[in-house]
């Protein structure tokens, strides 16, 4: 196991050095597209925690996220007492609060399984949007809230778009290292012992009460996190900053990137921005097959895309990104560990 | 509690439009509960599969099809376009995992709204439907025509699909394939065949409900969007298992949604979506099966 480990370490490192080196060598426009997939990344880093190390379902995240980002939006603009609060110091309360909205969610997702969980989480996501509807003195209704504008703090020189990005992978990278710990230890054991059979768990000592909400909490936690870090990056909210579908692209991510890879997680954090944003490029290129003529700015094409892509992933890649680097780099580095 | 001063009249009209609104989520919740029940898979594209079907029926109509010509036309269709997904894309991840069906049948929701955006636009169209709006009294209640129309339609539906079910070769069949594939492979039913028989079963009903519901909402690519989840929530209600449940189901569903709606104030009509969420976590804490489900007792 000692190899596998610092094979790991080995490969934290180089994603570190790249995130660090990155900007040097794309522009301002581009650094801002790559935090977002960092938020993304962070997101599905939750979701996996759910649902690939646990084994449920979420179809809400969108939802966790949309508390982290109003939390965000409430404390920075009202404040709390008149007292408002910088930005960057929300993020962890974001955190925090859309944890423990996961919590609550979790209680009853205990008597819940599958297909039933998929159902109340959808609801939830659906039904969140009407809440900054019915409160909108508190939470502005359909206009939604204005930030003020993302700054550099503490006299960094660099411009708005970059220090967003560094914030978000930094805090992405910590939390990276926070999911990995936590999912090669003993709890990520409890849960996978969970996600392969719940009775067999518990006749094995695991309390599946504890284990299933704290999972639900902790991937509430890194939804809000994400959710707070996008609007501060949008500098506004609204329900349409956090439509119903944002959670299902989460599932989408976390499908692709491969349920339990939690690095195969970045190129589905990366899909889902690159078919939201540039669902054209990818018209253009199936125009190239013959006896097609798709208009790539039409209203209907990047959804329907992003679904055409979504069912062909899955019928050829069931494992997602991450079982494909498994099945390629498998036969190459299995027998580091096994020898040791 | 109550906003407006309260008459029995008033009420019984609520209840009415409840009855009505309860039938459009019936009629949805019922093709949910026909592919969970033989394919166990929840279907997320039901309502993009039903609302595609309505537009197809639109364009026939916009052709100079009168309804009723049109509508087995439709049916048909749809129930092709039913097997057809089943065949292509449902049939190779059988055996997968839950998680994965979830995603290929939300891709194929994807899929499908845009696909509908790209053919007939996203604006609203006037569907003219079957019934006339015009409304006759029922005791001292004024009721539309096609609101007795729509309730009269989804309770046809259940009693034909009882029977089929109930007195017909091909419906035991689809019974056995569902509780019994091994068995049912031994004494020659073509298992997977009935699975894809089911989701075309499945595509019809959603067709029959897109057509009902179009002339009451505006048809637009995400006519269903909100109604998928009431149906769920009604098939949830119902035990998902049942197609009678589903039925009643949706109907109380209906009816609380309305009345909850109009004389609670808090929740108007913004709250009612997530009003129908909390009443349906209320309901499977309390009787994980719902109200017409058994609880599957498991060996290990």
């Amino acid at each position: 196991m000692r190899a596998r480990l610092w094979l790991e370490l080995a490969g934290f490192a180089v994603l570190t050095a790249i995130v660090a080196g990155l900007p040097r060598y794309v522009s301002d426009f581009r650094a801002r597209e790559l935090a977002i997939v960092g938020m993304y990344f962070i997101a599905l880093l939750g979701l996996s925690i759910l649902t690939g190390y646990s084994g449920q379902i979420s179809l809400g995240h969108g939802a966790f996220m949309a508390i982290g980002g109003y939390t965000t939006a409430v404390l920075s603009i009202d404040g709390v007492y008149g007292h408002q609060i910088r930005d960057l110091w929300t993020i962890p309360i974001a955190g925090v609060i859309a944890g423990m909205a996961g919590l609550l969610v979790g209680v009853p997702a205990l008597r819940l399984s599958g297909l039933y969980l998929a159902l109340i989480t959808f609801g939830i996501a659906v039904s969140f949007p009407q809440l900054p509807k019915k409160f909108d003195h508190f939470l502005g209704g359909t206009t939604g809230k204005i930030l003020n504008l993302a700054e550099p703090p503490f006299g960094l020189r660099t411009t708005t778009n970059n220090w967003i990005y560094y914030l978000t992978w930094g805090i992405a990278l910590v939390l990276l290292l926070a999911a990995w710990l936590l999912v090669r230890g003993k709890a990520g054991r409890a849960l996978k012992a969970i996600r392969d059979s719940e009775v067999a768990a518990a006749s094995s000592g695991i309390n599946l009460a504890t284990y299933k909400t704290l999972a639900f909490g902790i991937s509430a936690f890194y939804a809000g996190v994400a959710g707070s870090l996008y609007a501060i990056a949008n500098a506004y909210v609204n329900p349409d900053v956090f439509p119903i579908i944002l959670s299902v692209y989460l599932v989408v991510g976390l499908a692709v990137g491969g349920l339990d890879s939690l690095v195969g997680l970045i190129a589905g954090a990366g899909l889902i921005y690159f078919l939201q944003n540039h669902a054209d490029t990818v018209a253009r290129w199936i125009n190239h097959l013959p006896a097609l003529n798709l208009d790539p700015k039409q209203p209907g094409i990047p959804s329907m895309i992003f679904g055409a892509v979504l069912i062909v992933v899955m019928l050829l890649l069931p494992t997602g990104a991450g079982g494909l680097l498994r099945r390629v780099f498998g036969p190459l580095t299995s027998r580091l560990y096994t020898r040791s | 509690m109550f906003l407006y001063a309260f008459t029995w009249t008033e009420f019984a009209q609520q209840v009415a439009a409840g009855i009505r609104e309860g039938a459009i989520y019936a009629g949805l919740a019922l093709a949910i509960v026909i592919i969970y029940r033989f394919t166990r898979v929840i279907n997320f594209a039901q309502g993009e599969m039903a609302t595609f079907t309505t537009f197809i029926a639109w364009s026939l109509m916009n052709h100079g099809l009168s309804f009723w010509t049109a509508f087995p036309l439709v049916l048909a269709i749809a129930f092709a376009g039913g097997v057809a997904i089943e065949r292509v894309v449902i049939r190779p991840v059988e055996n997968a995992p839950v998680l994965t069906i979830v995603i290929i049948t939300l891709g194929l929701a994807l899929l499908l709204n845009g696909l509908m955006s790209v053919i007939w636009g996203g604006a609203n169209r006037q569907f003219d439907g079957p019934f006339s709006t015009r409304t006759i009294d029922v005791g001292s209640v004024p009721v539309s025509v096609q609101d007795i129309g729509i309730v009269a339609v989804s309770v046809a539906l259940v009693v034909l699909l009882a029977l089929f079910f109930r007195f017909t070769k091909l419906g035991l069949a689809l019974r056995a394939a569902a509780v019994n594939p091994e068995s049912s492979r031994l004494v020659g039913i073509r298992v997977g065949w009935m699975l894809a028989l089911g989701w075309g079963i499945a595509a019809v009903l959603g067709a029959v409900a897109g057509m009902m519901i179009a002339p009451v909402v505006f048809l637009d690519p995400n006519m269903m969007q909100t109604i998928l989840l009431y149906a769920f929530a009604a098939a949830v209600l119902g035990g998902l298992e049942s197609p009678i449940g589903a039925v009643v189901g949706g109907i109380l569903l209906g009816v609380t949604i309305t009345l909850l709606g109009r004389y609670v104030g808090f929740i108007g009509s913004t709250l009612k979506l997530p009003a129908a969420l909390v009443l349906i976590l209320v309901l499977l804490l309390a009787r994980p099966g719902g109200l017409f489900g058994r609880v599957a007792v498991r060996r290990v």
